[in-house]
């Protein structure tokens, strides 16, 4: 049975902050305009630091104020350099018996087609070596294609579609390859400011061949005209790096009569500890 | 061993967002071992954010060896079937901002070693990924010659290691800022 998630962790529901005063915000009165003004600031600086010879920064920053629920859930010191060890240089393993081979197609869990753009979403997963990631997990979730979670407390007043879920998982194969059949999300409003909404995306949750290698991460459409409005998007404030989120329409995906094709391939940390062929396998070696 | 290539540039995490309840838990996913299974223990925590208020959508993972300190590479963590230890496990938080696993104690990897659980934690607001490591509060010994904690200052190593509950059990709190503000870990 699937958990309900907690009510107060809801972006999407007017007043969704726990406590009255517990950010000094007023969320009613912050329009895009003011959101845009802090992103462009933020973008600005960045840019300017880049010509003082500032190293590019290739992962979201975890202190980002326009993203409001950031400002008291980042941490304030430095992380702690670690050399992995023992548990961390190795990944949990997933075997088919973890995943049904159908669960890659979300288009076919309920009695009748989804309503909306069918697509595939397929790529690689890789390890900084670019070496496939074989036979490991990888989880999907999204909005149907109106925007809307299938979600007790998502309130978005768009139609929840009852032939889609919006969750999806397959296991890598051995050449680090996923695809999922799927429909192409809409844009959602939340309530990070007046008039916030988020750019279509596909959350990915993806393992390496290491602990140290786990991400969450989400998946953008190309060309969306809310990426420069997004506080989300936005807490990766280098366009390269921005840029290694959206996917690829790629014409030989797109099947005739049937689907359009994305692509997009998923790079992790380079591996720390010495890659045997074995561990390629994965979960196929069951023994420990 | 690192090779002479360029490596490739890590793709950016993001959040997790906060509607992730209806994907990533599944049944039994905090359960490394049934509950009242022989050897196994509760381990609890609360998360905390800047303010003090608990962070009741967060969602963390374990990954952990076992009792012998057996680095175990079992499948069947998705699909429990009761009897096989995993090592890994997936628990949300709670409306109070608690979160539960049942586990054994880890085992030391090499003789002498201060044995850890290490710790994946997402919530809606933070924009990626935090690493820590949960270590027993046991064998001061262990504790005092890991590397680790040993490049710590007093007060930050305290965050590192989990209490001893009365009925054996663990606990470990997380505060994602401020004052014990839990040290994360950066492994590039």
């Amino acid at each position: 049975m699937l958990h309900e998630v907690n009510a107060q962790a809801d972006e999407l529901v007017p007043a969704a902050e726990p406590k009255a005063g517990h950010a000094p915000l007023n969320r009613a009165v912050e329009t895009q305009q003011d959101l845009s003004a802090e992103i462009n600031g933020l973008a600005d600086a960045y840019k300017r630091a880049l010509r003082d010879g500032a190293l590019a920064e290739t992962q979201p920053r975890l202190d980002y104020p326009p993203y409001r629920s950031s400002i008291l859930r980042h941490p304030t010191k430095s992380l702690h350099h670690a050399d992995p060890e023992t548990i961390e240089l190795y990944s949990p393993a997933f075997g088919h018996q973890d995943v049904h081979a159908l669960e890659s197609d979300l288009t076919i869990q309920h009695n009748g087609d989804p309503q909306g753009e069918r697509i595939i979403v397929a790529g690689k997963v890789l390890d900084g070596d670019g070496r496939p990631v074989a036979g490991q997990l990888v989880e999907i979730w999204q909005a149907n294609a109106s925007g809307r979670y299938i979600h007790k407390r998502d309130q978005h007043p768009a139609p929840i579609d009852p032939n889609f879920t919006g969750i999806g998982r397959c296991i890598t194969g051995p050449d680090g390859s996923y695809r999922f059949t799927t429909i192409k999300p809409g844009a959602y409003p939340w309530k990070n400011h007046l008039n916030a909404w988020r750019p279509a995306h596909i959350h990915f949750s993806l393992f390496g061949t290491e602990f140290t290698q786990r991400i969450i991460t989400q998946m953008y459409f190309p060309g969306d005209q809310l990426f420069p409005l997004d506080p989300i998007y936005q807490t990766i404030v280098d366009q390269d790096a921005r840029d290694r989120l959206v996917a690829n329409y790629d014409h030989s995906l797109t099947e005739p009569e049937w689907a359009l094709g994305y692509n997009w391939d998923i790079v992790l940390t380079g591996p720390k500890r010495t890659w045997t062929e074995n561990e390629a396998l994965g979960a196929e070696g069951d023994e420990e | 061993m690192s090779n002479q290539t360029t490596p490739l540039v890590p793709t950016p995490g993001q959040t997790v967002g906060p509607f992730y309840g209806y994907a990533l838990p599944f049944e039994k996913d905090n359960e490394l071992l049934a509950p009242g299974s022989p050897g196994s223990i509760r381990l609890q925590g609360t998360v905390y954010d800047g303010a003090g208020e608990t962070v009741p959508d967060a969602i963390l993972e374990i990954w952990q060896p076992d009792a012998d300190g057996r680095i175990v590479q079992k499948t069947g963590s998705l699909v429990r079937d009761g009897y096989t230890f995993t090592g890994w496990g997936r628990g949300s938080v709670g409306y109070s901002g608690v979160f539960t696993f049942t586990t054994v104690n880890p085992g030391p990897t090499r003789p002498g070693a201060a044995p850890f659980i290490s710790v994946a934690i997402f919530a809606r607001g933070l924009t990626n990924r935090l690493f820590t490591r949960i270590y027993l509060p046991e064998n001061e010994e262990a504790l005092a010659n890991d590397p680790l904690l040993s490049s710590l200052d007093p007060e930050r190593r305290k965050t590192l290691i989990a209490r001893r509950d009365a009925d054996g059990g663990l606990t470990f709190d997380i505060r994602l800022q401020g004052e014990g503000e839990t040290v994360f870990l950066d492994f590039q």
